[in-house]
């Protein structure tokens, strides 16, 4: 099983999130694919660490964990704060810095 | 041997599918849904990569407590679909200018990727070849709380300010 199918399909998940980002057009599919290219680099990180023979890898993982969370909860509160404003999720109804 | 690879394909496909999935949806809630299927896949790779912790910590945390308030805040605002009509109207993709140029930087992104993945060395070493790091979750418990022990006080900082900065921002401003 060679370390360059995982590096790979790391690859291919963090384009796909990528794409979400660039095409979608809902604030909480963003967030998502924020998410899915998070994933991609901890599998990247598990994958290395598993081929090193050293724990650093996962431990990185835990705190990229964390600030999924931390990014997480802070984004879903702007993205409430935003809806109560002006009943959309779609990016370009966001478009003023003030209002 | 070759039922790692077997199994390395399949919850390959699951992850990948997922993801397609999620950003494949008009509906938010069957993205989170498909998302959750993704990580799952995303666990069987951790657990053949011999991080059992990590794939647990991926169910617990990414699946169990993560995508659940991502579920909550999508039936909290009762979200309305994307606008198909509106998606067209404005979105870039159906101006031709746009079109062109990001297709020609994607091709070329892509062909430089490819050219620095054929000449990275290594790729084809086995990711199992070193012996396996000993990750009970005692082990890491030890490298957690020595060598990375300032990082892990600074992670509780964040996680104090993003869960004060959350019920901040979440407020219901009086007028």
């Amino acid at each position: 099983m060679p370390i360059g199918y995982y590096l790979a399909l790391s690859g291919v998940l963090f384009a796909i999130g990528a794409a979400g980002v660039f095409l979608r057009r809902n604030l909480i599919t963003l967030l998502l694919s924020v998410e899915i290219m998070l994933n991609a680099v901890n599998l990247s990180f598990v994958a290395f660490s598993r081929q090193q023979g050293s724990v650093d890898g996962q431990i990185i993982t835990f705190f990229v964990m964390t600030v999924a969370a931390a990014e997480a909860a802070v984004g879903l509160a702007l993205v409430i704060a935003l809806f109560r404003h002006r009943e959309s999720l779609n990016p370009e109804a966001f478009t003023s810095l003030k209002w | 041997m070759g039922s790692d690879l077997i199994l390395f394909g399949l919850f390959a496909a699951v992850a990948v599918m997922g993801s397609l999935a999620v950003i494949g949806q008009k509906n938010p809630i069957y993205s989170v849904l498909a998302l959750i299927l993704s990580f799952f896949g995303l666990s069987g790779l951790y657990v053949l990569l011999e991080a059992p912790f990590v794939a647990v910590v991926q169910i617990i945390i990414y699946a169990g407590a993560i995508m659940v308030l991502f579920l909550f805040v999508v039936m909290l605002l009762n979200v309305p679909q994307e606008d198909a009509a509106e998606w067209d109207r404005t979105h870039p993709y159906y101006r031709p200018a746009p079109v062109a140029v990001g297709s020609v930087l994607a091709v070329a992104t892509l062909a430089l990727l490819a050219w620095a993945f054929s000449r990275t060395p290594g790729l084809g070493m086995g990711v199992a070849d070193a012996r396996p790091a000993a990750s009970s979750v005692g082990q890491l418990g030890r490298v957690l709380f020595t060598d990375y022990m300032f990082a892990f006080e600074v992670t509780s900082i964040l996680i104090l300010i993003a869960m004060v900065g959350a019920v901040a921002l979440a407020r219901k401003r009086e007028q």
